[in-house]
C-alpha cells in the first residue's frame, strides 16, 4: 500500500527559512523518518536532521510534528490521515542550526553543572550491595534516552530565553532527583536544586511528562517529590497547591 | 592550508565515543594524558545504547560456579576456536573488575535479592552472567561513562579553579567526522583531519597517539540493525595508514531483527526474550532449533522440549534449549526454515514470549521490547509471537591488533579497542561479550597510548602535502557537476553485500559482488553533491562511502579465499569446518586502491589454556598436529 504525501519540512538556518513543500510516496508501516530519509535521497540531498537508531532508542531525532515534540523514527505514518499535510520543524527552544537541526548545547551545559554520582566512602568496587526496590526509583529516570523533548516543550524557556540562566529544565531537574534517589550516593541534593538549578520555576503543568517518548512520570516522580522533600525547610505554595488539585499523598 | 585550519593539541586522540572509545579517554586521562573524544554523533548518542542484553562477565552472583576459565572456554566455543586466545583470556579475566568500577561511577544494574548485581542467561553462556539494566543495558553503559567523563571534567575545572564546564584535559569534539589520519615522515601517528559536522569547517587534531573505536560496518549491508554511523570509518582509517585487518569474513548475522513493516526491517529484538523463557518456532508451530544443535554442541544443548524447559529453573541437572545457540547458529537455522518454506508470512520466524511468560513477567524484564514493537509493529508481545529474521548485526574481523596493548599492526602510535578491532571474537561473537570487550580493551587501549605516549623522545612532524590532499579529497564532491548521487550508490552497495556476501555464500556470488565493487569504486569517483559545506547528509555520505567501499572489499576477498564454514562465514559450496583453516587468519592490507589479502598462522595456544578443555572436544576443532 502506498500513497503520495504532503509534506512541508522547515529548510534554513540561522539566519532564517521557511517552510518548504514536498510530494513524497509512502508506504506501509513508514515512520516520518522514513518519509524525511526518502527527501534526502530523491529530492534534498543536503535536507539536515539528526538520527541514529531508528528504534527510539538514542534520542537524536527529535522535532516538532504538526507542532507536537516527537521522535521522528516512533512517529507513524499511519497516525495522519492520507490527505493530511505533515509538517515537521525543528525543536523551537533551540537555536537553528540548519533545516531540522538545532544547537542543544544548552543540555550539555546544564548537564555539565550537576555535580556527578559521589561514591560512598569505604565501600570497595564489588562491594555495593542494593536492593532492587531501591534502585527502581533511579533506574525510572535513567530510562532517560536525552532526546530534549522535555526540554523544548517546558514552557519556562521554550518562550523565555531569560530563564535559560537559572533553569536545568525538567531533563537535568530529574537527573538530580535520580542521584538524589541514589540509594548509595553520598551528597545532599534537595538545596542545590531549589537554589541552583531553578526548580521552584517548576509549576508542575506535566507537560515534559506528556512528551517523554519513554514515559517517564517525570513531574510525578521526580519533579515532585524533589519539591516536597525542598518543601521540607523551605515553604513553596505550588507542592501545597499541587498536593491537592492532584490528591498525592 | 595549515594556518587556515582550527587545530588542537593533545597526547591522545580517541576517535568514536561508544563504550570503547569513552572508556578509553577515562583511561588516557587518569594516566595523565590531555586526551580528547571525537564523536561522530552527539554525546552519549552512540551505538552502544543499541546493546540490549547486557555486559557478560564472570562474576558469579547467580551461579557460584562462574568463573573466568569458563567464560573464556565459552567464548572459544562461541568464535569456534579461531579467537586469539590472549584477548580472549584478558577479556574473561578482567570482565568481573571493569563491571564493578561502573557502579562506583553510577551505574545502576538489576539486584540479586541479596543486593548484588544480577546476572541473566544468554546464548553460548554456560551459566546465567550478563549483568543488565532490563533489555536497556547498552544505555546504562553509555551514559554512565558520559557521566564519568563529565566528572572528570569537573574534578579538572575545580582544580584549575573556574567554573563548572572548563573541560581541562579531557575535551569532547560532538559531530565532528575524521577523514584520514596523518603521519609523519616515518610512518607514525602524528594527528587526524576531519570536519565538523555542523559547519562544515575542516580541523586538524595534532596527536602523537590515536585510538580507533569508530565500532562497525553494518551500513554496507541492505537489512541491518546498525545506524548511519557504522560505515567502517575506523576499519578504512587504519588501512589507509598502512595498518592490516583480521579476518574481515567473520560477519554476525543476528538471528533476530524486526521483519516487519519494511521501513524497521533489521531493527534489532535482543537475545534476552529467548535468555528469559521465550522459543522460537516455524508456521507450524514447531520448536525448530531441536533439528539444528550440531555435534560440536550436543553434549551441552537439551534434546528434547521437557529438558529445555526445565533447564530455566534447574540448571545442574538438565541441559540448555538450543534456542540459545550461539547466533551464527540460530541464524543459519532461521535461514533454512524460511527457505524450506516453513516461515511467518513476513518472511521470518516466531518467536514467542506471550505463551511461555506472564504478562508483567514480561513488561518488567522487556520493556523496550514490548515498547518496540506496540510502537513500530502493532503487535503487543505479552499476546502474540514477534516475526523475526537475520539482520546484519556486528563485524568480529576488524585492525590487528596486539592484545594487551591494543597497539595496531604495523603503525605506531595507532590503537584499536571494540567493535573495530579483531580477534577477540574469533568467527563468531556471544551475546554479552561486546560491552565487556569495550570496557577491558577500551581500557587497555588507553593505557596502553598512554604508555606509548610516555616513551616518545620527540613528536612525529607532519607535512603539509598530507593536509592539502586530505583537504582536497573531502571537497571533491562539490567540485563535480551533474555527478553520481551518493544515495543511490550507497543503496547498490547495499543490496550487492547482502545479496551476494550475506549470510550464505557461494564462489560465484562472492566473485560477483567484487565485479560490482570494482564498478562503485569508479563511480564513487564521480560522486557530487548538492548545497553547501553545512550540515549537510548527501555530502557527508559521499566521504562516508569511500571507507565502505574499502571494507566491503575485504570482506568480500577474504570471503572468497576462506573455503570452509565457520562462525559468522557460510560458503554453500564449502558447507563443513576445517580444521585446517582453524588456524589462519586472513589479513587484509591495501595496496593502492585494492584490497590484499593474504594467510597468517594463529600462534598456538598456551598449554594452560589448552588444558581447560577435554581432548575430545579439542578433536572436533584442531588438526591432529595440534592436539595435546
Amino acid at each position: 500500500m502506498s500513497y503520495h504525501g504532503s509534506f512541508r519540512v522547515w529548510r534554513g538556518d540561522a539566519e532564517g527559512g521557511d517552510l518548504a513543500d514536498y510530494e513524497v510516496e509512502v508506504n506501509d508501516g513508514e515512520v516520518v523518518l522514513d518519509i524525511v530519509h526518502r527527501l534526502q535521497a530523491t529530492q534534498a540531498g543536503d535536507l539536515a536532521v539528526r538520527w541514529n537508531c531508528k528504534a527510539g532508542k538514542c534520542g537524536s531525532c527529535s522535532a516538532e510534528i504538526n507542532g507536537r515534540p516527537r521522535l521522528m523514527c516512533m512517529t507513524r505514518m499511519s497516525t495522519f490521515a492520507e490527505s493530511e499535510t505533515v509538517t515537521v520543524t525543528p525543536m523551537r527552544t533551540f537555536p537553528v542550526i540548519k533545516d531540522l537541526v538545532t544547537d542543544v548545547s544548552f543540555n550539555y551545559t546544564k548537564a555539565a553543572q550537576v555535580p556527578s554520582f559521589a561514591p560512598p566512602a569505604g565501600v570497595a568496587p564489588g562491594e555495593y550491595r542494593m536492593a532492587q526496590v531501591d534502585v527502581e526509583r533511579s533506574q525510572e529516570f535513567r530510562k532517560c534516552i536525552e532526546c530534549f523533548l522535555c526540554q523544548d516543550t517546558c514552557h519556562v524557556v521554550r518562550d523565555h530565553e531569560e530563564n535559560k540562566q537559572a533553569f536545568a529544565g525538567p531533563r537535568f531537574l530529574m537527573r538530580i532527583a535520580e542521584l538524589d534517589m541514589h540509594p548509595l550516593d553520598a551528597l545532599d541534593r534537595k538545596r542545590q536544586a531549589q537554589d541552583e538549578h531553578g526548580l521552584g520555576f517548576c509549576n508542575i503543568t506535566k507537560c515534559c511528562s506528556e512528551v517523554c517518548p519513554e514515559h517517564i512520570k517525570i513531574t510525578d516522580n521526580a519533579l515532585i517529590p524533589m519539591k516536597e522533600r525542598v518543601v521540607d525547610r523551605k515553604y513553596d505554595p505550588l507542592v501545597r497547591l499541587g498536593r491537592t488539585i492532584l490528591r498525592r499523598d | 592550508m595549515t594556518d587556515e585550519i582550527e587545530t588542537h593539541h593533545h597526547d591522545v586522540l580517541v576517535i568514536g565515543a561508544g563504550g570503547a572509545g569513552l572508556r578509553a579517554a577515562i583511561a588516557a586521562r587518569e594516566a595523565g594524558m590531555r586526551t580528547a573524544v571525537i564523536c561522530k554523533s552527539l554525546f552519549g548518542k552512540a551505538h552502544t545504547v543499541m546493546a540490549e542484553g547486557g555486559i557478560a562477565a564472570s562474576m558469579g552472583n547467580v551461579n557460584s560456579n562462574d568463573n573466568w576459565q569458563v567464560h573464556f572456554r565459552d567464548t572459544m566455543r562461541g568464535g569456534k576456536f579461531l579467537n586469539n586466545w590472549r584477548m580472549a583470556e584478558l577479556h574473561a579475566r578482567e570482565a568481573p573488575e571493569r563491571v564493578w568500577e561502573l557502579e562506583t561511577y553510577g551505574a545502576l544494574f538489576d539486584r540479586t535479592p541479596d543486593g548484588r548485581i544480577s546476572q541473566r542467561n544468554f546464548g553460548g553462556h554456560e551459566y546465567p552472567r550478563l549483568a543488565h539494566v532490563g533489555d536497556r543495558t547498552g544505555l546504562e553503559l553509555i551514559r554512565t561513562l558520559q557521566q564519568k567523563i563529565v566528572s572528570l571534567q569537573q574534578d579538572d575545572a575545580r582544580e584549575n579553579g573556574h567554573g563548572g564546564t572548563a573541560e581541562g584535559k579531557l575535551k569532547v569534539f560532538a559531530e565532528c567526522t575524521v577523514t584520514d589520519l596523518l603521519l609523519s615522515d616515518s610512518g607514525a601517528v602524528a594527528g587526524a583531519f576531519g570536519y565538523r559536522r555542523e559547519s562544515g569547517q575542516f580541523v586538524l587534531f595534532r596527536a602523537p597517539a590515536v585510538i580507533l573505536a569508530t565500532g562497525g560496518i553494518g551500513k554496507s549491508f541492505k537489512v541491518t540493525s546498525n545506524s548511519w554511523e557504522y560505515t567502517g570509518d575506523g576499519h578504512a582509517l587504519a588501512l589507509r595508514a598502512g595498518s592490516t585487518l583480521l579476518n574481515m569474513e567473520f560477519i554476525q548475522f543476528h538471528p533476530t531483527g524486526m521483519v516487519w513493516p519494511p521501513s524497521v526491517k533489521g531493527i534489532l529484538v535482543t537475545e534476552s526474550v529467548r535468555g528469559d523463557g521465550g522459543v522460537l518456532r516455524n508456521s507450524e508451530g514447531r520448536r525448530f532449533m531441536f533439528d539444528y544443535v550440531p555435534d560440536v554442541f550436543r553434549a551441552q544443548y537439551a534434546d528434547n522440549e521437557a529438558e529445555a524447559d526445565r533447564w530455566y529453573t534447574d540448571q545442574a541437572n538438565n541441559k540448555r534449549t538450543p534456542d540459545l545457540l550461539p547466533r551464527d547458529e540460530v541464524a543459519r537455522a532461521i535461514n533454512s526454515e524460511v527457505k524450506a518454506g516453513r516461515g511467518s508470512p513476513h518472511g521470518g520466524v516466531f518467536l514467542d514470549i506471550s505463551s511461555r511468560r506472564s504478562p508483567a513477567e514480561i513488561l518488567k524484564k522487556l520493556p523496550s521490547m514490548h515498547h518496540q514493537f506496540k510502537e513500530l509493529a502493532d503487535v503487543d508481545i505479552t499476546r502474540e509471537p514477534m516475526e523475526v529474521g537475520p539482520t546484519c548485526h556486528y563485524v568480529m574481523g576488524g585492525v590487528e591488533v596486539d592484545p594487551d596493548t591494543a597497539a595496531a599492526a604495523r603503525v605506531p602510535g595507532l590503537f584499536a579497542a571494540g567493535e573495530v578491532a579483531g580477534g577477540m571474537h574469533g568467527s563468531n561473537r556471544l551475546g554479552g561479550n561486546s560491552l565487556s570487550d569495550l570496557l577491558v580493551f577500551g581500557r587497555r587501549a588507553g593505557i596502553g597510548a598512554a604508555d606509548y605516549v610516555r616513551g616518545l623522545r620527540e613528536r612525529p612532524g607532519l607535512t603539509s602535502a598530507q593536509l592539502d590532499d586530505a583537504a582536497r579529497d573531502a571537497l571533491a564532491p562539490f567540485e563535480r557537476d551533474g555527478g553520481e548521487n551518493p544515495y543511490t550508490l550507497h543503496h547498490e552497495l547495499q543490496q550487492s553485500m547482502n545479496d551476494l556476501v550475506g549470510i550464505i555464500r557461494h564462489r560465484d556470488e562472492v566473485e560477483q559482488a567484487l565485479k560490482n565493487l570494482d564498478e562503485f569504486k569508479i563511480r564513487a569517483a564521480h560522486l557530487a553533491v548538492d548545497g553547501g559545506r553545512r550540515f549537510n547528509p548527501g555530502w557527508h555520505l559521499a566521504l562516508d562511502l569511500r571507507n565502505m567501499l574499502a571494507v566491503s572489499e575485504c570482506i568480500a576477498r577474504a570471503a572468497l579465499m576462506r573455503e570452509e564454514s565457520r562462525g559468522g562465514h557460510t560458503r554453500d559450496d564449502f558447507p563443513a569446518m576445517e580444521p585446517a583453516w582453524r588456524k589462519v587468519n586472513l589479513v587484509c592490507s591495501l595496496d593502492g586502491a585494492d584490497a590484499q589479502v593474504v594467510r597468517q598462522d594463529m600462534p598456538p595456544m598456551r598449554a594452560d589454556l589448552i588444558d581447560l578443555f577435554g581432548r575430545d572436544e579439542l578433536a572436533k576443532y584442531l588438526t591432529e598436529e595440534e592436539l595435546p
